[in-house]
């Protein structure tokens, strides 16, 4: 789009967008938020990326193929699953540390492993069928 | 995990006790084709890398579910709790010796199908995706068969169903698209119809753990809408496995994609559906079965009789095979109706053998196309002359699929025609002896004609070489067919014992729930 407001405030909301996104999916443990709604939140950024400097713009930004994205997210979701077979604990039991970083207790678990994994299939799969589309409108 | 630390008493809502290594059988296989799967997609583009790590992952799969098979053959249904939550809340894995034996098949049906894929699949096929499908594919067929939950059953239906449309459009050939759309359509009538039945299930029975509906039902026959539920889920299974009247979209998509591809949907996907009906109408409301099993034999009679007339009428290899995967539908059908242990067990039989041999006739036709230059038998001819040991082997595979002795498709006939006989149905064993007849007949026209007679003049001239490689996959299922049709006992005793477990659940219900009963 050849706007020059919209190309200018894209970046910005872009990136906020994006932060947004990533702070939605950590909320997402106890509050409402997680890895599905923050991928889309996630899309919707990229969308807009693309519909204000193109498709191919997007592309080089992402680094990775979409699908590529998502494949990585599906293992890190398995992985996370069958992590408790270390523990001897059932399939996708949760599963807790609590390292101590810069004089601050951060709990992590393989259920925000699980969750970032849902986030990269979302972000994945939707920006794939969303730049397919943005490619065909372009032509 | 230290847990002991916590006041509140844990042992009410969790598994405290560790998880033997191998129960972890139950939920590997699943598991196994996720992670696959998704490196697969990573490597999307490495089309020579595809198909050697698919092929490895699957024989991975072929073995993970053996060693499930016997692990539960010695000590009977095996559970996993998803999370550590107890059932019915936490969504269970269990597998009994039904649900064991139709994974196993189903991984070896794919791990044959990977390796033809080889030859038949080009390079753009796997950029698009062949192999990733299939390994998502496998996730949720393994995921349906070992599932103990309804509403999961769903969820892993879906899976399969969306990996199934991805393996159908590949090559996005317009004759593809019309027929997926007719697959597509149809399937989610069935989906939903399944959602919605499946929701109806939950306001009845509050739960959805299918140990606790078995062991629930019975109670509550006089007061709930039990036969309304069970006929619905009969249709949307039926809708699945392709039964008559809901039968049309099978024949109008199965000849469009890729042969591979229609190879694996003929194997696995209609068994899914019958597995579902057997799971749903035998485990978890025999009574309820019991009443509707006169429409059942109805439906099984006409799903039986309409697949091979229209076997016979057909002149394209795949459509005519499209035919026999609904009269052997009808045939399963037929056990379901009669409902005793012996005619499950006939049923479950049928199914190992439907899945083998089926998937082995797409490859045979596929074959035979290649060979001689299409799929319609006006044209085709004169194989035998060049190539006796694909004959053979088809000729074979004819035979099994219409129930001859000695292939695997005889015992489950005659298991079948046994228990309609002792369950006081004599004219639905009329009828599955009339189809396996009618069967005989439309495979025999094809050895006729695309086989037996000889070449039109036009392509006679070229008799293409056949490599060992593109016969292999064939090879294989058939010498598995002649080894059951052999040697049945082993497979006979597993397919009795799955039976009367189904009949009886009460080790299915114990492995579920240990301490004796629901909460």
């Amino acid at each position: 789009m050849k706007s020059l407001i919209f190309r200018t405030i894209a970046p910005v909301i872009v990136s906020v967008m994006v932060l947004f996104s990533i702070f939605v999916l950590l909320r997402g443990h106890n509050e409402p938020g997680g890895g599905f709604i923050g991928g889309l939140i996630a899309v919707a950024a990229l969308s807009i990326y693309g519909i204000a400097f193109g498709v191919e713009t997007v592309r080089r930004a992402i680094v990775f193929h979409p699908l590529s994205i998502a494949g990585a997210g599906l293992l890190l979701a398995t992985l996370s699953g069958l992590l408790s077979m270390l523990f001897h604990v059932p399939f996708m039991t949760g599963l807790w540390v609590y390292p101590v970083i810069l004089g601050e207790e951060i709990p992590l678990s393989s259920v925000m492993t699980f969750d970032i994994g849902v986030y990269l299939v979302v972000v994945g799969a939707v920006t794939s069928i969303a730049l397919s589309l943005e490619e065909r409108g372009e032509d | 995990m230290a847990v002991s630390s916590s006041p509140a008493d844990l042992s009410a809502a969790l598994v405290l006790q560790p998880v033997a290594a191998l129960d972890w059988l139950v939920i590997l296989p699943v598991a196994w084709c996720l992670a696959v799967g998704a490196v697969l997609l990573m490597i999307r583009h490495k089309s020579v890398a595809q198909p050697l790590v698919a092929v490895a992952a699957l024989a991975v799969l072929v073995g993970l579910d053996a060693a499930l098979l016997w692990h539960v053959a010695q000590n009977g249904p095996v559970t996993m709790v998803m999370g550590r939550w107890l059932p019915p809340f936490g969504i269970a894995f269990t597998v009994d010796l039904t649900g064991a034996l139709f994974a196993l098949t189903s991984a070896v049906v794919a791990l044959i199908g990977a390796v033809a894929a080889i030859d038949d699949i080009n390079a753009s096929g796997r950029r698009y995706g062949f192999y990733p499908f299939l390994m998502l594919l496998m996730a949720g067929v393994s995921g349906a068969f070992l599932t103990g939950d309804v509403f999961n059953l769903y969820v892993w239906f879906e899976v399969l169903l969306i990996s199934s449309f991805g393996l159908l459009v590949l090559g996005s050939e317009r004759e593809q698209i019309d027929g997926a759309v007719k697959y597509g359509f149809l399937n989610l009538v069935a989906t939903t119809l399944f959602l919605i039945t499946t929701g109806y299930l939950y306001g009845i029975f509050g739960t959805l753990n299918m140990a606790d509906i078995a062991a629930k039902a019975p109670g509550l026959q006089m007061t709930a809408p039990l036969v309304t539920l069970t006929a619905l889920y009969t249709l949307a299974f039926a809708m699945k496995a392709a039964a008559f009247p809901v039968n049309f979209w099978l024949p109008a998509s199965y000849h469009t994609p890729r042969i591979v591809v229609s190879a694996l949907f003929a194997g696995l996907l209609t068994k899914v559906g019958i597995y579902a009906l057997i799971r749903i109408g035998v485990m978890l409301f025999p009574a309820e079965r019991e009443q509707l099993s006169f429409v059942l034999a109805i439906v099984a009679a006409l799903t039986m009789l309409t697949g091979s007339l229209g076997a016979l009428a057909q002149s394209d290899t795949r459509r005519l095979l499209g035919y026999l995967v609904i009269s052997g539908i009808g045939a399963m059908l037929a056990g379901i109706a009669i409902g005793s242990p012996e005619a499950i067990g006939g049923v479950i039989f049928y199914a190992v053998h439907s899945m083998l041999v089926m998937t082995a006739l797409y490859l045979a036709a596929g074959l035979a196309a290649r060979l001689s230059g299409g799929f319609s038998l006006t044209v085709s001819g004169g194989l035998y002359r060049h190539h006796l040991l694909f004959t053979a082997l088809s000729l074979m595979l004819f035979f099994a699929v219409s129930g001859l002795p000695p292939f695997s498709g005889f015992w489950p006939k005659v298991m079948l025609v046994k228990a309609a006989i002792d369950g006081g149905v004599s004219w639905l064993a009329g009828i599955l002896l009339l189809s396996g007849f009618l069967t005989m007949i439309a495979t025999g026209r094809v050895f006729l004609l695309a086989y037996w007679r000889p070449a039109p003049a036009q392509t006679a001239a070229v008799p293409q070489p056949l490599a060992i490689t593109a016969l292999l996959p064939i090879l294989v299922l058939t010498v598995s067919s002649v080894l059951i049709g052999l040697f049945p006992e082993t497979l006979l005793n597993l397919a009795q014992q799955a039976a009367a477990t189904l009949n009886e659940p009460s080790a299915y219900l114990n492995s579920v729930f240990p301490a004796g009963g629901a909460p």
